[in-house]
């Protein structure tokens, strides 16, 4: 057959119904790349976990507010929202106005809204769990394990006692109306690490809650993890055998990052360091070593950092043994214990990502996330397509160690 | 012989007057039991096709944001005045993760080597034809 050939079939041409993709594209329409991956590399066959991917609370925002224990609370919140002319899904919250510039002016739109139409859905919970439903079909995930956005701000609220309120409320909505419509859908729920007897509760209120896989700590950075008054805590998690897991987040106001004038620099920075601080007071302070049957999972802060960490404390260990007395192996050790979530998965070097992956005992340690709809969320074939991993360790880190970890069955 | 040893082909894909300057136009071609997703775009008169796949991710590249690059203006010491659209380049930006790529090029103005694939692209008689 050649070009010229009258036998050839006339080419069929459509134009595309979406030219351009907005906030109101929906999810799967966006997403309907993530199908060639899926056919490269025969997603359909892997158990895929996706360990970090997000939903927009404040879509529902006053449906959580109606589960705030505290009537003063609640009157508080009623009042900002009737009010105040932009609190109607903010009160209480402490959105970080820098966070707007997260789409990079309206490039990357699904980071600012999924504004899509979600026909025959009756609440924010049930728009939630059909957005959540999009997105794990289209990138072909299993098991998707689905936190807030904003309220990952909470750790840096001003007022622990409303911080504490809302994730009661937040945890307790979460799991009554999203874990209950869609089993595919897990979390690890947010303690309220400025109150560790609240943090204590929430774990006993919600450990055997079907979908609740374990708990977090987000984005604080100002409360040292070692601190005696937290033992209790990981205590209760490592004898329930529920992974305890640090999902950083950015903040333009730390000492560092006030410096910085473009949102690309503080994020670059701020979600690392948030990690790197609180790995350094964990492994310094012999956590691993207190509590050896904890697991423990570092969220959303990329991987280059890792290597660094462990050359780094280990060069200094060796010199200071006496700073750190309950460690009997160097820091890099327990790192390599740990578990580590893959995105935003440093990719620009190739051997570099591969001296990472080594350093870090991918196959045994990490696990991929997504982290949908973020402006730099991970397709499964990121995994899939490295050249220097076998497929034993693909179908690990796609999802065979998340289901050793969080005993997926 | 499979499908997918056709020889390429000039495909008429719409006509002139459905790409304004600086506008693009998207279409699937179904050839031979293969489709490819192709973004045509018009910049100072010229045409031109890639398809509809980020060098990054695979992402839907075409269908993103045109917009003109931004650049950075600094004074005669070097101070920065500030930001500023650049009319002579126009980009579209993949809407996953914010790639930028110049139309005229297809290339990522930071990093030439991640590009878009390119096609050959015609206009005559008030037609535009896309070879794939």
């Amino acid at each position: 057959m050649t070009a010229t050939d009258p036998a050839r079939t006339t080419p069929a041409v459509r134009r595309l119904p979406t030219q351009e993709i907005t906030t109101r594209t929906d999810s799967r329409e966006i997403l309907a790349n993530a199908r060639r991956d899926t056919e490269r590399y025969g997603l359909d066959d892997y158990f895929i976990v996706d360990v970090d991917s997000h939903h927009v609370e404040l879509d529902s925002w006053p449906e959580i507010l109606t589960y705030l224990d505290s009537p003063v609370m609640r009157d508080t919140a009623e009042q900002m929202m009737r009010n105040w002319p932009n609190a109607a899904r903010l009160a209480l919250h402490n959105h970080s106005p820098g966070l707007t510039m997260q789409d990079v002016s309206g490039r990357i739109p699904h980071q600012a809204a999924l504004a899509e139409d979600t026909p025959d859905t009756t609440s924010g919970a049930h728009r939630d769990v059909t957005l959540v439903q999009r997105a794990m079909n289209a990138m072909s995930i299993d098991v998707q394990v689905v936190f807030p956005q904003p309220m990952l701000e909470t750790g840096l609220h001003p007022q622990p006692e409303v911080a504490t309120a809302l994730l009661q409320a937040y945890n307790r909505w979460f799991a009554a109306e999203v874990l209950t419509r869609e089993p595919r859908i897990k979390t690890m729920l947010g303690l309220p690490f400025e109150n560790p007897d609240a943090c204590l509760e929430t774990i006993r209120e919600f450990a055997d809650h079907p979908g609740v896989i374990g708990f977090l700590v987000t984005s604080q950075r100002h409360a040292g993890v070692h601190r005696n008054a937290y033992m209790p805590v990981y205590a209760e998690l490592e004898r329930r055998g529920l992974p305890i897991g640090f999902h950083a987040g950015p903040n333009q106001s730390d000492t560092m990052t006030s410096t910085m004038n473009k949102f690309l620099s503080a994020h670059a920075m701020s979600f690392v360091t948030c990690n790197m601080t609180h790995m350094t007071n964990w492994v310094i302070n012999g956590i691993p070593e207190r509590f050896p049957g904890l697991k423990t999972i570092w969220i959303e802060s990329g991987l280059a950092w890792v290597p660094f960490m462990m050359q780094r404390l280990d060069h200094e260990y060796y010199m200071r043994q006496s700073d750190a007395p309950l460690l009997t192996k160097p820091p890099s050790h327990y790192m390599r214990e740990m578990y580590y979530t893959s995105q935003p998965m440093e990719w620009t070097d190739d051997a570099l990502l591969a001296s990472t992956l080594r350093a870090i005992d991918a196959p045994n340690t990490l696990m991929y996330s997504s982290d949908w709809p973020h402006w730099d969320f991970d397709v499964p074939g990121r995994i899939a397509a490295l050249p220097f991993l076998d497929d034993h360790a693909k179908r690990n880190i796609l999802g065979e160690t998340a289901r050793k970890v969080f005993n997926l069955g | 012989m499979t499908t997918t040893t056709e020889a390429p082909r000039a495909v008429d894909v719409a006509g002139s007057d459905e790409i304004d300057e600086r506008g693009r136009l998207v279409v699937e071609i179904g050839v031979g039991g293969t489709t490819v997703t192709v973004g045509i775009f018009r910049f100072r008169g010229e045409l031109r096709a890639y398809e509809n796949v980020c060098a990054h991710q695979g992402g839907p590249a075409c269908q993103g944001r045109v917009v003109q690059r931004v650049r950075e203006k600094l004074d005669e010491s070097r101070r920065s005045q500030g930001l500023v659209f650049d009319a002579d380049s126009m980009h579209v930006v993949c809407p996953w993760h914010g790639f930028e790529y110049e139309v005229a090029t297809g290339r990522h103005p930071g990093r030439p080597d991640y590009a878009l694939r390119s096609f050959p692209v015609q206009e005559s008689g008030g037609r535009i034809r896309v070879t794939v």
